[in-house]
């Protein structure tokens, strides 16, 4: 029997990385100073624009200890932001969950003219800046509106701008499970005589569970940092329709620096809490990471 | 339906509602939002939207964009090819802190990557006092700006290269390294092109994330008109201080270019690339290469 191709791969790479070093040795002076300095350039950079500003904003968010902390949280704008933004987050990533649901079945089984147009009109709202998201909503949904919709300085306005930066996570989580999902199931409960729905019920949505769940969970944390998009429609009205982004903003505007690294603070870990809960979910049911 | 043969028993009577339902929703979401901007902001004539965007403040937002993209897009990937390569060529105890770290701007608010730079480079930061005494302004300033869209868009190169690393291996990499070439040598002839795909969209996408940033932008930036306003901000201000049509014209550059981007990356990226992932070098255990495949090996 022959051994098998990923072992014999291995033992070629291994017998291919002995020669490379045996037959190399006066370059190898220039590959370990290569090993240092590239690795080293490289966690500088992410040190300057990622770990000192996380550790800064840890740090400033406790610089007067838990109480300071905990009163710029739970101070009462805070708290009404930080529950406007969960809700509407949540609010969002349910609705946009079914909307997904249907616009990627749409995309992977029906079939018409000009649905290459639609599927790559998906990826619109990843690709353009949120402040013109936020622009483009406005004009037709805000004070001005050819529909007569005036959802501007409201809670609605939100809802929209939330739902249309999240919307490529909600389709494009499912779309890949959908087009694998095996059909002969459907058909032979079908054939056996179950309804659509119950089909739909027992053996579709089963399957595609825990791609939704996926989706909804990064539109969530997209959805509860978002801030370019809401700012124009919300109007930004404290208690009412202020989002955490937008009190975080007024904060740091105000110089009042600690209390916006507190809020930060919480909004970084329920991001990080959500991402956490998606990557386990993932490597449990073996979810392709397709966003 | 002619593609599966049978008709089936969900989508048959199905079909319609949902093919009119998520249309519809995509239309009153995405499509006619997007298109009434280009109404709007050629509602008064070209003429109007040109003189918008060709005043002063606009042009200097235009240019400053331009700037952060020209400075902030190669040290993302030069870090970026880094990094991949770094992890997927090596294995050392805290990888996946490094692979976190990277993917960390993608989960956080804009708003608070703005905050946590003003709190290492501000004038009240951690190295604030530091930088002023030198006379180094960051904060409030093109530095600051530049660090601000090169940090949220960090991720996007390091996502698109570091699978296609992955698989490829190293076994072409080594090759050339047992037959004599150089790290640069390699690196160029042999990495370099297998990546190069992946690569050209994990730059697109992040000169778009630079070009579009906002939030973390406004923190860090003042907000100081033909000083430190991006094109982003500029729509802000037309909007707030009701100049709509300065607005307008700038969110149809914008979108521009967000279509731009789409036809580059959007069009063939779902589609299964397997042609560019298949090594042009096999191992002898390999089923036989055909005769094309050959010639790269012995010219090297």
């Amino acid at each position: 029997m022959s051994p098998p191709p990923v072992a014999e791969a291995q033992r070629l790479s291994i017998s291919t990385a002995t020669l490379a070093g045996a037959g190399a040795s006066p370059r190898r002076r220039r590959r370990s100073v290569g090993r240092v300095v590239g690795p080293g350039l490289a966690v500088t950079y992410l040190s300057l624009l990622v770990v000192l500003p996380l550790a800064a904003l840890v740090g400033k968010a406790f610089s007067g200890g838990w109480g300071s902390f905990w009163s710029a949280v739970s101070a009462p704008e805070a708290v009404a932001a930080l529950k406007l933004t969960l809700l509407s987050s949540l609010a969002v990533a349910a609705f946009n969950g079914v909307a997904g649901l249907v616009i990627a079945w749409v995309l992977v089984r029906d079939e018409f003219r000009g649905k290459a147009l639609i599927n790559a009109v998906i990826d619109l709202p990843f690709a353009l800046p949120t402040i013109v998201a936020g622009l483009t909503l406005l004009t037709l949904y805000g004070p001005n509106s050819p529909f007569h919709l005036n959802v501007g300085n409201a809670k609605w306005g939100i809802l929209f701008a939330l739902a249309f930066v999240t919307l490529p996570f909600s389709v494009r989580s499912v779309q890949p499970v959908l087009a694998e999902l095996d059909r002969e199931t459907e058909e032979a409960a079908a054939s056996l005589g179950a309804s659509s729905g119950r089909v739909l019920w027992r053996i579709i949505l089963p399957g595609l569970a825990p791609a939704m769940l996926a989706g909804a969970g990064l539109a969530f944390a997209r959805a509860v940092g978002e801030y370019g998009s809401v700012v124009l429609i919300s109007g930004n009205v404290p208690f009412k329709t202020e989002v955490a982004s937008s009190w975080i903003f007024s904060l740091s505007q105000s110089d009042e620096l600690g209390a916006a690294a507190a809020v930060s603070v919480v909004l970084v870990l329920v991001a990080l809490l959500v991402l956490l809960g998606i990557g386990l979910l993932r490597r449990r049911f073996d979810i392709p990471e397709s966003v | 339906m002619g593609r599966y043969g049978t008709e089936h028993a969900v989508t048959g009577r199905w079909r319609w509602p949902l093919r009119i339902a998520a249309l519809t929703y995509l239309g009153f979401l995405v499509v006619i939002p997007v298109g009434s901007v280009f109404y709007r902001a050629f509602q008064h004539g070209f003429g109007a939207a040109w003189t918008a965007i060709s005043s002063p403040d606009a042009v200097h937002a235009l240019w400053l964009t331009f700037l952060v993209v020209l400075i902030a897009v190669p040290l993302d990937t030069v870090f970026g090819v880094g990094v991949a390569l770094i992890l997927s060529r090596h294995r050392f105890p805290g990888a996946w802190l490094l692979d976190a770290f990277v993917d960390l701007p993608l989960a956080v608010s804009p708003v608070v990557v703005g905050i946590a730079l003003v709190l290492v480079y501000g004038k009240s930061g951690w190295w604030g006092n530091w930088l002023a005494a030198r006379g180094i302004h960051v904060i409030f300033s093109l530095p600051g700006i530049v660090m601000a869209s090169a940090t949220v868009a960090l991720p996007y190169v390091v996502r698109e290269v570091l699978p296609v690393l992955q698989e490829i291996g190293t076994d072409q990499e080594q090759a050339a390294t047992t037959l004599g070439a150089s790290p640069f040598t390699t690196f160029r002839r042999i990495t370099l092109p297998s990546i190069r795909r992946s690569l050209a969209y994990g730059v697109t996408l992040t000169t778009a994330r630079v070009i579009g940033e906002f939030g973390a932008v406004a923190v860090v930036s003042g907000l100081v008109a033909g000083k430190t306003q991006t094109l982003t901000l500029f729509i802000q201000d037309g909007v707030e201080n009701l100049n709509l049509v300065a607005a307008y014209a700038g969110a149809v550059v914008l979108a521009l270019v967000a279509l731009a981007v789409l036809a580059v990356v959007g069009a063939d990226r779902r589609e299964p690339t397997t042609e560019r992932r298949k090594p042009r070098w096999r191992s002898p255990s390999d089923p036989s290469p055909s005769d094309s495949e050959v010639p790269l090996l012995s010219t090297t």
